[in-house]
């Protein structure tokens, strides 16, 4: 109670910098929505046929069936494009991806990256990535794209021939697309991780400060 | 804070859930409590007008519906779908169906008669030997299932396109429909029918279809997932009425397309 009063008490001033501009939090949001309800009914996808000898268990899915799942996902794809491609026309246009997330040096990677893992890696300015972040972040943008551009070759390995090539056909991108979900899992995870490590940068995401 | 969980004496934790869930009053909050959490009923909780499975589920059958018009637009009538060398068939090549192998429809080849219908000034049926007849060419082609897997092919046939010229079809119709010797069915576009590698189909790898395969015609067309490839065809028509299909009318999209 108190600290939601300190909070809205505070004055206008450097507290109140905008860290986040609303066109990221929002973009952020339906970000969320369009990443759980595409990798929830992919799931289920992959079980109809897994190419790995596992499947994952059905209560983490949605759509009830195959036809239910393919439903969600290629409704939930326009959410996730749209949204991404607004995104990242916008990161660049601003200047906001060179500005937050280069120079990437990995000297500063390993130094950062030990800092995290011995717990010492400071968040006091939420406005500055350290290098890790910058790393992630890029990278899971970059997987971002790469898993559009896989499934883009899965749903029309023949209208996009050339593209489908690039991923060594129709099967090799069912294996790309998997991996890149993967990957954008394993980034979720520690995303969400440290988001509630350091509370102040989920409000940052929400309220912009 | 600590916080401890103490039964209530004389009272089931499971039947007080079951019969909270018997209150609510739709399907997917019940499964929400009764099957634990499962992030799709999470989903529908959350959203604001989705709450209502039937709802949900018309809104994504839309999408579908915009779905099969962007690729309508997509598909280009001129693209050819890749074609391998014998090498890279599948042997064996898998027999997949909604009915098991041996329960795969019998068709007689001496009685078999394929019924054209709709659209089309030639209305008389074809046997076998009729459809033999006519000008075959082969493809070896990647057959590509809903559910994921891929199997490489070769089937030889007639271009349905030829076939639709022959019985002098209304190629401006939208659709056209297949129904099979089990009572299966699906449609496609026009534009697909008329796609060079569109093909009825008599044989599978330079035999004549086997049961298993559709015999004795299958409608193959490397454009399209498996399920719009129908085995044991016995009528075709040219329509403008959409004429949905067996999994299409379940939910699967109906365009299709690859």
């Amino acid at each position: 109670m108190e600290r939601v009063v300190a909070a809205t008490a505070q004055p206008h001033g450097t507290s109140q910098r905008t860290i986040h501009p609303l066109w990221v939090r929002v973009t952020h949001w339906i970000n969320v929505v369009a990443i759980v309800l595409m990798i929830a009914s992919g799931w289920r996808i992959y079980n109809a046929s897994p190419l790995f000898p596992f499947s994952i268990p059905d209560e983490l899915t949605i759509g009830g069936w195959l036809a239910g799942a393919l439903l969600w996902h290629f409704a939930a794809m326009w959410l996730l494009v749209v949204n991404g491609v607004i995104y990242v026309a916008l990161g660049f246009a601003t200047g906001r991806f060179r500005r937050k997330l280069l120079p990437i040096r990995p000297r500063d990677v390993v130094v950062d990256l030990r800092a995290a893992l011995t717990g010492r890696l400071a968040h006091d300015d939420l406005s500055v990535y350290n290098a890790v972040q910058r790393l992630l972040y890029l990278g899971v943008i970059l997987a971002g794209v790469v898993i559009v551009l896989s499934g883009v070759s899965i749903w029309k390995p023949v209208q996009f021939q050339p593209l489908a090539a690039v991923f060594g056909g129709y099967e090799g991108a069912r294996y790309v697309h998997f991996f890149a979900m993967a990957a954008i899992v394993g980034f979720v995870v520690i995303h969400v991780v440290m988001a509630f490590l350091v509370p102040r940068s989920l409000r940052a995401m929400v309220r912009g400060n | 804070m600590s916080r401890i969980v103490r039964p209530i004496p004389g009272v089931d934790a499971k039947l007080l859930v079951k019969d909270a869930a018997k209150l609510l009053p739709n399907a997917a909050r019940r499964r929400f409590l009764q099957g634990g959490a499962s992030l799709g009923a999470l989903v529908l909780l959350s959203g604001c007008d989705v709450t209502d499975g039937a709802s949900a589920d018309d809104a994504l059958r839309a999408i579908s519906r915009f779905n099969d018009r962007v690729q309508a637009l997509l598909f280009n009538p001129n693209r050819l779908a890749e074609t391998f060398p014998e090498s890279a068939i599948t042997r064996p090549f898998p027999f997949n169906a909604y009915y098991a192998e041996d329960e795969a429809p019998e068709v007689d080849g001496a009685d078999y008669e394929l019924a054209v219908g709709g659209l089309v000034q030639e209305k008389s049926s074809w046997n076998l030997e009729q459809l033999y007849a006519l000008p075959q060419e082969t493809q070896i082609t990647r057959h590509i299932c809903v559910e994921g897997w891929s199997a490489i092919g070769k089937w030889s046939g007639v271009r349905l396109a030829e076939f639709l010229k022959r019985i002098g079809a209304d190629t401006r119709a939208q659709y056209v429909s297949f129904r099979c010797a089990e009572d299966y069915s699906t449609s496609i576009d026009m534009a697909t029918a008329l796609h060079p590698q569109t093909q009825m189909t008599f044989k599978f790898d330079d035999a004549i279809l086997p049961r298993s395969y559709g015999f004795p015609m299958k409608v193959r067309m490397p454009t399209k997932l498996g399920f719009k490839n129908p085995k044991h065809v016995v009528e075709l028509a040219v329509t403008n009425d959409y004429p949905g299909g067996y999994w299409e009318d379940q939910g699967y999209n109906w365009f299709s397309g690859l």
